[in-house]
C-alpha cells in the first residue's frame, strides 16, 4: 500500500473522510499522512469546524409567529393557528 | 427528522384532504422548509412566498401524493423549486453568470491555511460572524449552494440529497465537495483576520 498519499490524493476522499464513512484502509493513509503534513491537518479541522458552523448556526432558526399566523392564513387552516401553543 | 416524522403521518388522511391532520404537517416541516429558503434566497420576504408556495402546492397535489419519496424528500424539493425560480425571476441573467467556484480545479480551491478552529465559540458563532456566513454562502453557485444546505445544513443523507435533487449521487458528492472547499476558503480568510487582529493586539 502507498503510504506516502499526497496531498492531491487525499483531496477526492476529503469529504468520506469529515463525514466518517471512508473505508478503513484509506482512514489509516489519511490519518498518517494528517500527522505529519500540517497544511493537510488544518484544512481537515477547518473543514469540519465550517461544516459544524453552518449546521450549528442555523439549527435554531425558528418560523417567526407572524410567518407562521400568515402561512396557516395563506393555507386556509386560520382555525388550526392556535394549535401549536398549546405545546409550548 | 424526516424518516421518523413520516410514520407520524397518515398519507390517507393527508391525500383526502384532512385539514387538521395538513396543519400538522405543515408545522411539522415549516421550520426546515422556512431555513432552506432563507438560506437559498437570504432575504425574509422572499424566503417566506417561497415557504407559502410550497405548501400551497404540496397541498393542491397531495390527492395525487403516491407515496414513492418520503413527505419530507417532496417538501424539500418543491422548495427548492420555488427558490430557484425566485431566483431566476429576480436575477434573470442567472443561467450567464458563471461563478467562480464552476469551473475551478478542486485543488486551487485550497489556499488558506490559517488554523482558525483555536477561535473561542462565541467568536465563531458572533452575530457579526453569522452575518458572514450567510453572505458567504450567497457566493457559491445555486447548484453549489443547494447541495450544501440539503446536506449539510439540513443534514440530509448523499441520497436524500440525490433523491430531492432529482441528480445522481455522483454528481451530489462533485458538488458537496466543491461547496465546502469554496466556503472553508472563505472562512479561512475571515477568521484568519480576526486572529491577526488578535495577535497584534
Ligand atoms: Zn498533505
Amino acid at each position: 500500500m502507498n503510504k506516502d498519499l499526497d496531498c492531491g490524493a487525499f483531496l477526492d476522499s476529503l469529504s468520506e473522510y469529515v463525514d466518517g464513512v471512508i473505508d478503513s484502509a484509506l482512514c489509516a493513509e489519511i490519518e498518517d499522512h494528517i500527522a505529519d503534513c500540517d497544511d493537510c491537518r488544518v484544512v481537515v479541522d477547518t473543514l469540519k469546524k465550517t461544516i459544524y458552523l453552518y449546521h450549528k448556526t442555523s439549527e435554531k432558526t425558528v418560523i417567526p409567529v407572524d410567518v407562521r399566523e400568515r402561512l396557516f392564513h395563506r393555507l386556509d387552516l386560520d382555525d388550526f393557528v392556535q394549535e401549536k401553543s398549546l405545546l409550548s | 427528522m424526516s424518516k421518523e416524522n413520516q410514520e407520524e403521518f397518515s398519507l390517507e388522511l393527508l391525500r383526502s384532504g384532512d385539514r387538521a391532520e395538513i396543519a400538522r404537517l405543515v408545522d411539522a416541516h415549516s421550520a426546515n422548509i422556512y431555513r432552506v429558503a432563507l438560506k437559498m434566497l437570504a432575504n425574509t420576504q422572499d424566503a417566506e412566498d417561497v415557504l407559502q408556495n410550497t405548501f400551497f402546492k404540496a397541498i393542491q397535489a397531495l390527492p395525487t401524493f403516491e407515496g414513492r419519496s418520503s413527505l419530507s424528500t417532496w417538501l424539500y424539493r418543491i422548495a427548492v423549486n420555488e427558490s430557484l425560480m425566485l431566483i431566476r425571476q429576480r436575477k434573470p441573467e442567472f443561467d450567464l453568470v458563471m461563478k467562480p467556484d464552476d469551473d475551478e480545479e478542486n485543488e486551487h480551491l485550497l489556499t488558506e491555511f490559517t488554523d482558525w478552529c483555536c477561535l473561542p465559540e462565541s467568536e465563531l458563532m458572533s452575530s457579526e460572524a453569522q452575518g458572514y456566513l450567510d453572505e458567504a454562502i450567497q457566493e457559491l453557485s445555486e447548484k453549489l449552494r443547494v447541495v450544501f444546505i440539503l446536506r449539510d445544513i439540513e443534514k440530509l443523507s448523499i441520497r436524500e440529497t440525490s433523491e430531492t435533487l432529482e441528480i445522481s449521487e455522483a454528481a451530489v458528492k462533485v458538488r458537496l465537495l466543491r461547496a465546502r472547499l469554496v466556503l472553508r476558503e472563505m472562512l479561512s480568510k475571515y477568521y484568519g483576520e480576526q486572529l491577526d487582529a488578535e495577535k497584534r493586539g
